[in-house]
């Protein structure tokens, strides 16, 4: 990342509530993981997005590279079977 | 002094400290060092004006006088406001900025852990849910202070400089007249007296981590609790209840 002055970017997820995933929110920058922490804390969560947060080093993220995606993403389209979609949802269930 | 009188100036205090103190940390909006601590200090801003809003809308109800919490807060002039002066200081750089924090929030989380055992009801509940909003308050000035103070020789100078201008502005957080007589006699208000020697031994703590010198100066300045203020006050008022000011009764 070019000139990037503003300290080290950390990625951050957010968990919403008690035994969802952490899902990606976004980004922030830092020097240290309790400020990482605290930030994500005060751009993430001010509007009762989330009740637990991890913030990662965002120099420990390894992307795929979009040059791979023929390879990586598109044998996976036509296999529909993959899908439990041939389920009935349980009733009450509201995620599986 | 009768407890109506009493508990009515004593909520003005508390709600015009927790006011001023969020207009100074508003200034922060877009001109934070890096936009994460803008967002820091301008959420810290609106903690505080929840909570003056929460505090002036009970001290108009104690008052009697169907005045809500907008009336207090615009429609009073500089000599009826009653907020440590602390809170009035001018933003000041960074450093200021935090140290400023540190002092405020490590005597708020004393105050409000008190308060929150308050025999008046509503009092016990802003307090309880402004405690844990200052204990983030708290934690966010100290590790800035850890940051600053360790940091270069020209952010650890800064600092410094900011704890030896603000030290004769902290005396005064702590002083008691009747009206905390007459409450304490109730158990509503908090006893500040036994809170300064913990107040001094957690800021000490903490500055010394951050090699930070304690100032000696014993000189406190004092007036707010007479509604005296310094030069700053009057400015502030002038640009927050401007537009009250200039067309009166406006909604939107």
């Amino acid at each position: 990342m070019a000139n990037d002055t503003q300290l080290d970017l950390w990625e951050v997820f957010i968990q919403s509530r008690a035994g969802n995933h952490h899902i990606h929110a976004g980004s922030v920058h830092a020097s240290d993981r309790q400020m990482a922490l605290q930030n994500a804390r005060d751009i993430y969560t001010r509007r009762n997005e989330g009740s637990s947060i991890w913030v990662v080093p965002a120099k420990y993220v390894t992307a795929s590279n979009p040059d791979d995606a023929d390879m990586f993403f598109d044998p996976a389209n036509d296999k529909i079977y993959r899908h439990p979609t041939f389920y009935v949802m349980p009733e009450g269930a509201k995620q599986i | 002094m009768n407890q109506q009188n009493a508990l009515y100036t004593y909520l003005l205090r508390l709600g015009d400290s927790a006011l001023i103190q969020s207009h100074r940390l508003s200034e922060w909006c877009s001109r934070g060092p890096i936009l994460e601590e803008d967002l820091a200090l301008t959420n810290i801003a609106l903690d505080n004006l929840g909570r003056a809003q929460a505090l002036l809308r009970y001290a108009g109800e104690v008052e009697g006088k169907k005045r809500t919490e907008d009336d207090l807060a615009y429609k009073r002039g500089e000599r009826q406001f009653y907020n440590n002066l602390i809170t009035e200081l001018p933003t000041g750089d960074f450093a200021y900025t935090i140290a400023k924090q540190l002092f405020i929030a490590a005597f708020e989380s004393l105050l409000f852990t008190e308060l929150s055992k308050s025999k008046d009801d509503t009092l016990a509940g802003i307090a309880a849910k402004t405690l844990k909003e200052v204990k983030y308050h708290l934690v966010h000035a100290r590790d800035w202070c850890y940051r600053l103070g360790r940091g270069t020789v020209i952010s650890n100078s800064k600092l410094q400089h900011a704890v030896d201008e603000l030290w004769m502005y902290t005396g005064e957080m702590f002083e008691m007249d009747e009206v905390d007589a007459t409450l304490l006699k109730e158990g509503i208000a908090a006893d500040l007296a036994p809170l300064k020697p913990k107040w001094m031994e957690h800021v000490t703590a903490i500055l010394k981590d951050a090699d930070i010198l304690l100032p000696a100066g014993e000189f406190m300045q004092t007036g707010s609790r007479a509604g005296i203020h310094t030069e700053h006050l009057g400015h502030i008022l002038t640009e927050m209840q401007y537009l009250q000011r200039a067309y009166p009764e406006a909604i939107w």
